[in-house]
């Protein structure tokens, strides 16, 4: 079941876990097949997989841009889904979707969920999908065994334990306001964010947006259940196209270690 | 008419990240409890009349009416407001309201330019801190308004992402939002986005509408039986037609931009070509590809050129209320040129897809039929673009 999957992920080595997120068909699928293996080979616990997404709101430029390569290489939920089916069976950690919400409307909710069900996707993030949107997803995602998995911002307050009572898989937590992107430094507090969850749920909590160092991401983590990183990762794939997958590997198992080393 | 989601039917809601949740929930509390406030009524209605030239006439045109032989022709003048444009109406209401709540700042997309003219003049009376975001391609189609902008204070940004027009404006604003929200209001143009803002905004344009149904029983002693305004976003439209819509008996016509065509992919016809999807924050219509990739849309007009319209809009098509015709660039140019040379009014080339399907409509109508249309905009910075397509190369 992909609850368990995704806890049992979260669960294993020291019980801090390392999730990188790759935009699926940046800049072909054939790369974004090497990269599920190289970063499942340095040590990723969880495999976060963007689907495209022509006008993605919540994304800074770097991610953006792989949104847009993407889509100029021809990827489309289809081909995505074909390419996932079809490694799946070698891959051997939890594969969580995420994308924007028409992309999942349009396709037909029932569809998207069935066919990712069949491709042996573990969790669903929808970033401009909140609480209150979240019925008209949710369930055919539990019909599937699929996580509907929530966020939980900096300005969520007292939003906190409604969206934590529901959660599952596991919450992602927005570390700094804006989109995404690497920073500088992370202000927000994070400690209070976390406890603020865990008084409401028992499902793990993973730190994202900002994170590309291995100090940062060893920080966050330490705060958490885990680390998410994608820009970091993403603009490794900007630089390096087709060959990304020597660099991208080598900086995940330098974040995959601080990660695994607390 | 909406639900406590900010539904219209199965349109509206607020698609949009975590992170903007309680900003919105913020500004819909502010706005119930600050709309039948009668001091804040009266602060707005005192700047709507006093600085942006409310009310706004409704003025018969004679001798177009009389050249097309058919419907008596009432232009609703929003093009004589300050600004030029009926964009000042949103943008006086919601810095008001953002001033109420302590905010100092106000950022917004523009693309025609009028609404970040609209919101850099309100910014400037109202003493707040302003950013624009503009597409790079409108920038280049309305230098003018950048001016304008600019010389108001305003910081104005291009926003080079995607197709540079104004759906990318409109992200851009939604990115920048999230980044800074303590001080900070989004003063969106249109009856688009997220609840609650296709409520705020109809309300604050719905004084077009209101004034019409006044103004018409003033002059002909009872209401219109068409009222026809362009759409975008819609927001001069969805002002026009709210104080009628309880009203079967006066039908309500919405005009989108066709561009070159709705047969074509150079269009920017939602109603007419779209298909249901969520951007944006809103459930609504949108031109989109068959995997709900959002199409780049095409028009003459900058004002028009966005792919997608307010859920409001999406629930009176649904439900046959109003009707949404597509008009090409050609027809509108032809509209503008027309109204300019009969009445020595020029519109604004987004004004002028509502007058070009009157101008089709109003000849097949008997002469004591009534036909509102609402002027939204002065033509003056679209005179160069004109010009251009005609094949003459003008100085702005």
């Amino acid at each position: 079941m992909s609850n368990e999957s995704i806890r049992a992920a979260f669960e294993s080595g020291n019980g801090k876990a390392f999730v990188p997120f790759i935009t699926c068909g940046d800049p072909d699928l054939e790369t974004t097949r090497k990269l599920i293996f190289a970063l499942q080979d340095v040590g990723a616990d969880v495999i976060e997989l963007g689907i495209p997404f022509s006008d993605p709101t919540a994304e800074g430029p770097v991610i953006q841009g792989a949104n847009l390569r993407a889509l100029e290489g021809g990827a489309t939920t289809d081909s995505i889904l074909d390419m996932v089916t079809a490694i799946r069976a070698d891959v051997r950690v939890p594969l969580v979707f995420m994308t924007y919400g028409n992309i999942v409307f349009h396709y037909g909710i029932e569809r998207f969920c069935a066919r990712a069900q069949e491709a042996g996707i573990d969790g669903l993030i929808l970033p401009d999908t909140p609480f209150e949107e979240k019925d008209e997803f949710a369930p055919a995602c539990a019909a599937h065994d699929i996580a509907y998995i929530s966020l939980i911002a900096p300005t969520s307050a007292d939003r906190i334990a409604m969206i934590a009572r529901e959660a599952e898989g596991f919450v992602y937590c927005v570390s700094s306001l804006g989109v995404t992107g690497t920073r500088d430094a992370i202000t927000t507090d994070i400690d209070s964010l976390v406890a603020n969850v865990r008084t409401a749920t028992d499902v793990p909590v993973a730190v994202g947006f900002g994170i590309s160092t291995p100090e940062q991401a060893s920080n966050m983590a330490a705060k958490s259940d885990g680390a998410i990183v994608g820009s970091a990762l993403v603009k490794l794939v900007a630089e390096h196209g087709a060959n990304a997958a020597a660099p991208v590997a080598e900086r995940a198992r330098g974040l995959a270690a601080a990660v695994h080393a607390l | 008419m909406t639900n406590p989601n900010g539904r219209f039917g199965a349109h509206g809601g607020q698609y949009i990240p975590e992170t903007l949740m309680n900003a919105v929930i913020e500004l819909e509390e502010a706005y119930n409890h600050l709309k039948d406030d009668p001091e804040f009524k009266a602060e707005l209605h005192a700047y709507l009349n006093d600085y942006a030239n409310r009310p706004s006439r409704l003025y018969f045109a004679q001798r177009l009416t009389e050249e097309l032989g058919g419907a008596k022709i009432y232009l609703k003048r929003e093009d004589l407001n300050h600004t030029g444009a009926h964009k000042i109406n949103n943008a006086l209401g919601q810095a008001l309201l953002a001033k109420r709540m302590d905010k100092t700042r106000l950022i917004a997309e523009t693309g025609a330019g009028q609404h970040g003219v609209a919101t850099a003049t309100v910014a400037a009376l109202l003493g707040m801190e302003c950013h624009v975001y503009m597409g790079v391609e409108d920038m280049e189609r309305q230098a003018l308004n950048v001016y304008r902008m600019r010389l108001m204070g305003a910081e104005v940004h291009g926003v080079d992402s995607g197709t540079g027009t104004l759906k990318d404006a409109v992200s851009e604003c939604m990115r920048e939002w999230t980044k800074r929200i303590d001080d900070t209001h989004y003063l969106l143009g249109s009856c688009m986005g997220p609840h609650p803002f296709p409520t705020i905004v109809r309300d604050f344009q719905a004084f077009i509408g209101q004034e019409i149904a006044d103004q018409c029983l003033e002059l002909e002693g009872r209401l219109p039986d068409y009222v026809v305004a362009c759409v975008g976003g819609g927001s001069n439209a969805i002002g026009s037609f709210h104080r009628f819509i309880d009203h079967p008996e006066v039908k309500l016509i919405g005009c989108e931009a066709a561009g070159r065509g709705i047969d074509t992919f150079q269009t920017a016809a939602t109603l007419n070509t779209g298909s249901l999807g969520i951007f944006h924050g809103m459930k609504s219509y949108f031109c989109q590809d068959k995997y709900g990739q959002i199409a780049p849309v095409y028009s003459i007009s900058a004002g028009l050129d966005y792919p997608g319209i307010g859920p409001e809009h999406a629930w009176l098509h649904d439900i046959g209320r109003a009707e949404y015709v597509a008009v090409t660039d050609e027809a509108a140019v032809d509209a503008f040129e027309r109204l300019s040379r009969t009445e020595g009014i020029i519109p604004a080339i987004e004004s002028a897809h509502a007058l070009a399907h009157v101008l089709e409509l109003a000849p097949k109508l008997p002469r004591e039929t009534i036909v509102v249309v609402t002027l939204s905009g002065r033509g003056d910075k679209d005179c160069a673009a004109m010009a251009r397509y005609r094949g003459e190369q003008i100085n702005e």
